[in-house]
Parts: structure tokens; C-alpha cells; sequence
């Protein structure tokens, strides 16, 4: 074990910072105080943060450290900090969904992730930014101002969980969580040089998960490395009677899996449809090089067609928003958050009617239109019902590659990392960014980004998508792990290390 | 908001013009301990606000998780309605706004009921005997009430007008089924009894079945009253719906008033509009609500937060097997069984007192006393109160135990209404009230021979009479003596006494 004093204690892993811990090499209120201290330093830059619970943070972080005096147990990551999507509600400290529509309320109640995450002793640092209701891949939306990629402070750090994976990649934090509905925890992951998973829909709660789309929502972890993401994998999963959707299996063995990865005899399987066409040409070549590199490592990959997946993201942006709608109907102004032009001379329905008005953004309000004229009597079946064909057909397509390859796996987005504002009034150009991530919320797979290299023509990161079966969620870290290590034998340190100073 | 009063055609003629087709929706809340997608308390009348939790507020990031026992209780209530079961259903969300929506919708059923195409035979009365009516089930579906709005200020009531308004959000997610019935023709004039015979059948339905206990009075049981009219032989009439029809006597009075005001309505040239209408206790009439022309669109798509309802086909055998008798089995059964007539089982029915009459009877009560006490005085005492037989202060066990005590000869007939007067009255139970009021049956002989020589003495041409073998006059004495001890005598032991005096027998 390193002698940790005397190192930046935010530059660590976290599965380092635990094993600190828990030797008494450093106190877990060191480390938290280390991790605010660079959150008051580089945060007016980056912004990857709404709300900081310092106070809350230090008790944690306290607890921890009496718990060691005492001789309990510690769990696998007690006193690292982490920065929590601002998606989920945390008991007393303001949750926003990066809406001004929320702004001001308290949730009484913990989210199930919350509710893990304090009882492995996580130290909660904060509450981070994100597209308002998660709906968007840059973090441009929050009606609180973006969120400054680190490796370029002029980029877009990904959406809609551009706070967390900007936390993590300016090395605020060393553990995440985002929530996945199309792509939010993967892409960003990809364009920060990060790893993030999605893991099998039903796979972690989403009690307390402020929804956007029911069937597609599935909050994950994130970290800078493999195994962090798996131990926090861990932490997280497993059945909540809270959740009807909530699988009641055993969680697969995510982190046996992150310290044993081994690509060896396994098939993997390159879809065909995720490459090729409206591709970067950096992100092409690193993911060849990927390819190569599976092949190296004693995989086979061959070649698989997904034909449906052309459909998905017109299936997606049918069902996201319909469920959307519905979903948010809810912030009427009647019983939190914000209520605007009650003034004694409006009815009921014109209070709701100017409080959404003016309490969501322009994003949030065209998908709240599109899923309602999708819904509408006369409608439904020609764009609901559609969609919810071209779902399954998407899920067959699924099925039938997993019979061939044990994984799948593709470029995680389109490009790196494009600049703030230049796609922000073009929302088809933005939807594109999740066209190979969204294929997977539609079935329900389990899916990681993890970081390959960087595009030559920007020096930006490049994130390789793995895709597993359902409740396999295992195999992405089997084979992450791999890829990772070989890639940190080559380059001598993880891909984040050559993030610019900030 | 039409003020008006609408014309109205006198009930028959209307009937002779015109066919009512009626269709009823009943939605009723189930007892279950808990809400139907929380674990939330569902008992009635607690302060507001208090039985809540984030799931029935809606809170964001709060989910539903479905209610066992409310699907049970669906499903019990669909086999008892002679309804398929289906293997595989799933929850729909309803989408509109309103102030008692916590989530701007309302988690229902839409295209996927849980129990389908069933029927319920009910008998009503008429001039030539009972007559069966075979009213057809559509569906039988579960889904969540609403809260409940209280407006202040206005005149109307009603949230437009209003100075503001509070919404107790403590009935928001308590269990309901909504029970649709088929459109029912061929009624005639019929048609109001046959609707009210019909939502009484359902009630006792689900009394038997223990689903609900159906307080009406609390509003535990709602009802829409679709009716359209047409003339015979031609297409059904355009309908009106007439909203939160909540006693069984509204429904009769409901149905009865809209074929009127339609039938009016069509034969002055005009045309019966598809709204919704309000029904009004006080007046007995319906005012138009909002207009269906325009329909409201709420956008139905399956819930995508709750997994599908499948119920195993074992289950289902299960429940089926498991149904108690039907109540028109048990009307027939216990009619046969006590050997009354159609009209007095009818009666019995009629005045909801045939389940407390049976728990009577069980208890250990000869029917006919049984009958005789909740038909008489309870009865009338219910009335007058204006409360159900079965929320009476009397209990099954109090009538044994009065009419053991007539039998042992502690008490007269006169005596035991007495009782029951204070029991009705909650002056305690049977012993307690005996005890206060000082309810004793005089029959020690001395006492009671002093009454009969009294007696004997004012009515000396009777006791001639008895003493010359014609033992049917004794009655006379007997009341005699029994007005002289204020009912409090042992009529039984007078008469033997009395007959013993005078050296006659039976």
C-alpha cells in the first residue's frame, strides 16, 4: 500500500482510498475535506455541481472514522466521497432535476441508491448538475448553466449526467452516480475519459428516481476506473420490493468479475449498424484499435447485424417522451416547488398552466408536446403503438445476436466532445449523440463506456461501448477490465491522468 | 350550470312514447387495510393529510407497488359476477390535471380489465310476480381514488366560484373497482327499479364476499347512470351520464327523472345532448355538467412503473372454489328454509334485513321471532335515525338473550320491547337495561292472586263463564291483570293460576 500522506488524496481511486481508510493511513474526514477543498477550487470553472452538502459530508465522513475506531467492519468503499445526480432524492437537501420548477424542494424521503449508499458509508459530497429532467446530452438544459467539460472547458461534458462525469474527470470525486434513460450515464462517461455502466433495467432501484421514462430510467455507477465502477456497482444493485420493476435475483458478481478480467475464448460480437456513417473519424480508428486489441487478448470477434436498430431512435424519441408527459404532469405548482401566478386572479388551471410555463425549459416543453400528440386518442397506435413494435423487434434483434457473441460492442457516441452552444438549437443533431447507446434502453440490457483513447484530430477522449445480455451485467466488467489493463500496460497510466491541469 | 328547471314529461306517458336503455358504472371502494399502491392506512374520517405517504402524494421519484389483496378482492368479485379472469392485464395510466390528482394521473385500467364479460340476475317485483332481470357485466377493472376537494366560499360548491379551496389527499390511492355493466335494454318502464335492484344485488354481492362493507352513507359506493331513450323498434337514443349517484334510492330517482326530462325533451323537437350531468339529492333532478361533445382525451398508455397483473389459473380455481353461496342462493335457500312467501322475503330484502336476521336465526332465535323484532321495532328505529339495520345498537345476541328471558318467564312481550327500547337507546346492553329500569316480571302467587280476585271481582259475568268450562275467556281476565301490573306479570302463570283458582283445566 502506498503511503497516501503527502499525495493529492483526490488524484486516487477509490478502492485505494478505502483500503487507506480502513488501514487508518488517512481519516475518511481527510479525504472528504481533501475532495471539498478542490470542489471550492476548480467548481466556478467546471460547475459540475448544484448543491454541496459540506456540513452533511463531514458528519458522514466523521461516522466513518468512529465506526474504525469502534473495530466495526467497514464495507468496500466507506468514506470515499461521491457526487450524486441531482435526479435522485436525498432526505432534506434540495433535489432540482436541474429545473427551476423544482427549485426550493426538500424531499422528506431517501432514494433507495441513497438509502445503499449511506449504508455502505458512502460519503455523500453533493448533488450534481444535468440537462433539466434529464432530457439532453450536453448538461445545457440545466436551468442552472452548463456544466465545462475538463479536458476542454469550452466542450460539453456529455448529458444529460454531465455533473457527474465532470466531477469525476476533474477529480472532485472519485465515485459517481448517474441515471441512464438513452444514453445519460455511457455518453458522458465516453466524453470525459471515464467509465460508466448501465446496468440491466430492474438491475438498481428507482425508488426515489425522479422519473423521465419509466421503462427506460436505470440510475448506475460511475468511476474512473473498472473495479471502482463494479464496488460501486455493487453497492447499489439489488432487489427493492419498493420497485415493481425491480428484478428479484442475486446481483451478478460484478467486482469477481473487474479483478479477474480475461477476454479468452469469449465471442464478441460488432454491430454492424453502430459504426461506420456519421462516425468521427478519430472515434473510428480508436475503436478499431479496440477491435484489434480484443482479438489480441484472445477474443473472437466477429461481425453481427442488429437490422432494427435504424428504427430506435425513432421508437425512443416516440416512447421517451409519451411516458415523459405523463411523468411530469405532476409539477403543477399544487403541492412543491414552484407555483407562479397565483395571484387571486387566475383559476386552478391557469395557475398549473403558467407555473409549467414558466418553470420548465424549452427542451422540457417540446417533449412534454411531442409525447402528448403521441398519446392522443387517434394517434396512439400510429406512434406509441408503432414504437412499442419496433421495441420488440429491437429486443429480438438483441436476442438473436446474444445467441452468437457473448458481448456486443460499438463506438459509445458519435464523436468526442463538441463545443458548448454548437448543437444546443438543433435538437435532431443532439438526439443523434445517443444513437448507439439508446438501442440498449429499449431491451433492457446492461451496458458499460469505458475510455479507449483520444481522437487524434482533438485530443478528446473516445469511450468503447460493451454491451451484455440481460442481468449478465458481469461480462462488461470481464471484459472492461481487460481492456483496461492492457491499455494501462501500454500507455502506463489510466487514459483520465492526461486530463489537462485545471 | 344550466339553471333552469328542464321540462319533464309525466313518468307514464314518457314510458308508453319511448324504450329507456340504462347502463350503470359503480365504483366501489374495497376494505382493504391498506392503499392500493402503498401501505398508507385506509381508515375513514382521519384528520386530513395524515394517512399519506409520498407514493399517494405522488412526490417525485415515488412509485407504485400494487396492493395483493385489492387484486384478490377483484378477482372474488369478478368469478361471484360470472366473469373471465384474465391471465395476463396491466394498469393504465388515465392523464388529466386536477387540483385532487397528486400525479396528474390516475393509475386505472384502460383496454386490459381484470374480469370481463359477466352477468348478474336481479329480481325485482311487478304487479304479476317477481321478474328476473339478466344485467349484463362488460368489465370489472381496479384503480385509485382521487383526494377529496372541499371549496370555500362561492355558492355553487364547486371549485369555479370559490374563494379557495383544500384537498385532503387521505382517500388519494384508496382501492376501488369500477364495476360497468352492458347497455340494458327491454326494462320499460321498468327501467328505475330494475337500476336500483341492480346496485342493491351488487352490494350485497360484495357484502357476502367481504370485499367491501359498503358504506353508503360515507360514499364508499358512487354511481353513473347512463340512460337513453328511443321509440320502439328504432336505434338507441343518444345518452346522458348522470354523475355520483350515491344511495340506492337516487339511482331509482335518477333513472326515473332522465326519462322524463328526455322524453320531454324529444317530443318537443329537441335532442338529448351526450353530457355529463349532475344529480341533486335535495330536488331529485340533474343539471348538465360539462358537454362530451367534446370528449376529453386522457391519453391511456399502460403504466410502465407497475409489471403486469397475472394471476395463475390455480389461484383463480382457488378463489372460485373458495366463493361464498351467492345471495340469490341464499335468499332462495333461506326462504324455502324458514317457509315464507315471495313478498315477505322481498320485504325482508327490500328493508335490508335479511343478513342480520340470519345472524339471528344462527344465534339461536326461532325465525319468526327473528323476523318479528328487526322487521317491527328495529326496523322502524332505523328508519327514524336514518341508519341500516346492521349500525343499530342491537345485536343478534341481545335478542337471544331477551327471548330466552321470555321464555324462562323473566320477561313479557311488553317488557322486552321495553329492553330493546333501551338498548336501541344505548342505555347498555340487555342485563344492564333489565337491571336499571327495574324490568321484573311480577310472579310471586300471592301478588298475582290478589290481581286475578281483583279482576274476577270488576268482571264477575266472565268469571261465571270460565268456571263453567269456557276457558277461552280467561284471556280477558289474564289482560286484566296483566294492565293492572303494567305488563310486568307472567301472563303464562296468571292464566294457570287463574284457571287452578277456579277448578278448570285447558
Amino acid at each position: 500500500m502506498a503511503d497516501l500522506m503527502g499525495n493529492d488524496l483526490t488524484r486516487q481511486s477509490a478502492s485505494t482510498l478505502a483500503d487507506a481508510i480502513s488501514q487508518g493511513e488517512v481519516s475518511a474526514e481527510e479525504v472528504t475535506k481533501a475532495h471539498l477543498e478542490r470542489i471550492a477550487d476548480v467548481d466556478p470553472r467546471v460547475h459540475a455541481f448544484l448543491y454541496v452538502d459540506s456540513d452533511d459530508a463531514l458528519a458522514a465522513a466523521r461516522g466513518v472514522d468512529a465506526k474504525r475506531a469502534r473495530g466495526d467492519q467497514l464495507g468496500a468503499l466507506a468514506g470515499v466521497p461521491l457526487a450524486l445526480k441531482d435526479v435522485l432524492t436525498m432526505k432534506g437537501v434540495p433535489t432540482t432535476c436541474g429545473s427551476k420548477i423544482l427549485e426550493g424542494w426538500r424531499p422528506p424521503y431517501d432514494s433507495h441508491v441513497v438509502e445503499r449508499l449511506r449504508a455502505n458509508d458512502i460519503v455523500i459530497l453533493g448533488k450534481t448538475n444535468m440537462d433539466e429532467f434529464a432530457m439532453g446530452s450536453s448538461t445545457e438544459h440545466s436551468a442552472y448553466g452548463p456544466t465545462r467539460n475538463p479536458w476542454d472547458l469550452e466542450r460539453i461534458p456529455g448529458g444529460s449526467g454531465g455533473g457527474s462525469s465532470a466531477a469525476l474527470a476533474a477529480f472532485e470525486a472519485p465515485l459517481a452516480i448517474g441515471t441512464d434513460t438513452g444514453g445519460s450515464i455511457r455518453q458522458p462517461a465516453a466524453v470525459t475519459g471515464t467509465v460508466g455502466v448501465k446496468p440491466t433495467y430492474g438491475g438498481v432501484s428507482r425508488y426515489g428516481l425522479v422519473a423521465l421514462a419509466s421503462s427506460l430510467d436505470q440510475a448506475g455507477p460511475c468511476a474512473r476506473n473498472v473495479l471502482d465502477t463494479a464496488l460501486l456497482h455493487a453497492a447499489i444493485a439489488g432487489h427493492d420490493p419498493r420497485d415493481s420493476t425491480s428484478i428479484n435475483a442475486a446481483v451478478p458478481d460484478v467486482v469477481g468479475a473487474a479483478l479477474n478480467g480475461d477476454v479468452r475464448g469469449m465471442r464478441i460480437g460488432l454491430v454492424r449498424e453502430l459504426s461506420g456513417a456519421g462516425y468521427q473519424a478519430g472515434v473510428e480508428l480508436r475503436f478499431r484499435e479496440a477491435v484489434e486489441l480484443l482479438e489480441g487478448l484472445g477474443a473472437e470477434v466477429i461481425e453481427v447485424s442488429c437490422p432494427h436498430f435504424e428504427y430506435a431512435l425513432g421508437a425512443y424519441y416516440l416512447i421517451l417522451p409519451s411516458e415523459a408527459s405523463s411523468n411530469l404532469a405532476r409539477f403543477d405548482g399544487m403541492r412543491y416547488g414552484l407555483r407562479a401566478g397565483d395571484d387571486g386572479s387566475h383559476s386552478v388551471e391557469e395557475v398549473m398552466a403558467i407555473t409549467r410555463e414558466a418553470g420548465f425549459g424549452p427542451e422540457v416543453k417540446r417533449r412534454i408536446m411531442l409525447g402528448t400528440y403521441a398519446l392522443s386518442s387517434g394517434y396512439y397506435d400510429a406512434y406509441y403503438g408503432q414504437a412499442q413494435k419496433v421495441r420488440t423487434l429491437i429486443t429480438r434483434d438483441f436476442d438473436a445476436a446474444f445467441a452468437q457473441v457473448d458481448v456486443l460492442i460499438s463506438p459509445t457516441a458519435p464523436t468526442t466532445a463538441f463545443k458548448i452552444g454548437e448543437k444546443v438549437d438543433d435538437p435532431i443533431a443532439m438526439y443523434l449523440n445517443d444513437v448507439a447507446t439508446i438501442p440498449v434502453n429499449l431491451a433492457g440490457n446492461a451496458a458499460m463506456s469505458l475510455p479507449i483513447g483520444l481522437a487524434p484530430e482533438d485530443g478528446l477522449p473516445v469511450g468503447l461501448q460493451i454491451i451484455a445480455p440481460p442481468m449478465a451485467d458481469d461480462r462488461l466488467y470481464r471484459v472492461g477490465s481487460a481492456v483496461e489493463s492492457a491499455l494501462v500496460d501500454t500507455w502506463g497510466h489510466l487514459l483520465i491522468e492526461e486530463a489537462p491541469a485545471l | 350550470m344550466s339553471a333552469h328547471a328542464d321540462e319533464l314529461m309525466d313518468y307514464d306517458q314518457a314510458v308508453s312514447l319511448f324504450e329507456p336503455v340504462i347502463g350503470l358504472e359503480t365504483h366501489v371502494e374495497l376494505g382493504t387495510n391498506s392503499k392500493m399502491f402503498c401501505s398508507c392506512p385506509t381508515e375513514f374520517g382521519a384528520e386530513a393529510n395524515t394517512q399519506i405517504c409520498p407514493v399517494c402524494v405522488g412526490l417525485p421519484g415515488s412509485m407504485p407497488v400494487v396492493n395483493a389483496v385489492a387484486v384478490e378482492s377483484t378477482i372474488r368479485m369478478g368469478l361471484a359476477l360470472n366473469c373471465d379472469i384474465a391471465s395476463w392485464c396491466r394498469f393504465a395510466r388515465k392523464n388529466y390535471f386536477y387540483p385532487d390528482m397528486p400525479k396528474d394521473y390516475q393509475i386505472s385500467q384502460y383496454d386490459e380489465p381484470l374480469c370481463t364479460d359477466g352477468y348478474l340476475d336481479v329480481i325485482v317485483p311487478t304487479d304479476d310476480g317477481p321478474q328476473v332481470f339478466r344485467i349484463e357485466i362488460e368489465r370489472v377493472h381496479m384503480e385509485e381514488d382521487t383526494g377529496k376537494l372541499t371549496h370555500s366560499g362561492g355558492d355553487t360548491g364547486r371549485i369555479h366560484g370559490a374563494d379557495y379551496s383544500l384537498v385532503d389527499y387521505n382517500r388519494a390511492g384508496i382501492p376501488l373497482i369500477e364495476i360497468v355493466t352492458k347497455p340494458i335494454p327491454g326494462t320499460g318502464a321498468l327501467a328505475p327499479v330494475v337500476a336500483r335492484a341492480y346496485v342493491a344485488e351488487l352490494r350485497n354481492l360484495m357484502r357476502s364476499l367481504g370485499v367491501s362493507d359498503v358504506r353508503m352513507e360515507e360514499g364508499s359506493l358512487r354511481c353513473d347512470v347512463n340512460v337513453s331513450l328511443a321509440k320502439p323498434g328504432e336505434p338507441w337514443g343518444t345518452r346522458s351520464e348522470t354523475k355520483n349517484v350515491n344511495s340506492l334510492r337516487s339511482v331509482e330517482r335518477a333513472v326515473h327523472s332522465e326519462i322524463e326530462r328526455q322524453s320531454a325533451l324529444l317530443t318537443s323537437g329537441g335532442r338529448v345532448v351526450q353530457e355529463t350531468r349532475h344529480f341533486h339529492e335535495d330536488t331529485g333532478r340533474s343539471t348538465s355538467g360539462r358537454s362530451k361533445e367534446q370528449a376529453e382525451d386522457y391519453r391511456y398508455f399502460p403504466e410502465p412503473d407497475l409489471v403486469p397483473v397475472a394471476p395463475s389459473l390455480e389461484w383463480i380455481e382457488q378463489l372460485r372454489a373458495s366463493l361464498p353461496e351467492a345471495p340469490a342462493a341464499k335468499r332462495a335457500r333461506l326462504q324455502e328454509s324458514w317457509g315464507i312467501t315471495d313478498f315477505e322475503m322481498q320485504t325482508l330484502v327490500n328493508t335490508d334485513a335479511l343478513d342480520v336476521i340470519e345472524e339471528t336465526v344462527a344465534a339461536g332465535v326461532e325465525q319468526s321471532a327473528a323476523r318479528k323484532w328487526w322487521m317491527g321495532e328495529f326496523a322502524r328505529s332505523a328508519k327514524e335515525q336514518g341508519i341500516e339495520l346492521s349500525q343499530l345498537r342491537v345485536r343478534p345476541a341481545d335478542i337471544v338473550r331477551v327471548e330466552t328471558l321470555i321464555r324462562e318467564g323473566a320477561l313479557t312481550d311488553k317488557m322486552a320491547r321495553q329492553v330493546f327500547e333501551g338498548v336501541l337507546a344505548g342505555e347498555g346492553d340487555v342485563d344492564s337495561v333489565i337491571a336499571q329500569r327495574g324490568l321484573v316480571v311480577v310472579s310471586d302467587d300471592a301478588s298475582l292472586l290478589a290481581a286475578i280476585d281483583e279482576a274476577l271481582a270488576a268482571q264477575p259475568d266472565v268469571a261465571e263463564k270460565i268456571a263453567s268450562g269456557k276457558v277461552q275467556a280467561a284471556g280477558a281476565i289474564v289482560g286484566a291483570v296483566m294492565k293492572a301490573t303494567q305488563g310486568q306479570a307472567d301472563a303464562a302463570k296468571v292464566r294457570a293460576l287463574l284457571l287452578e283458582k277456579l277448578g278448570v283445566s285447558e
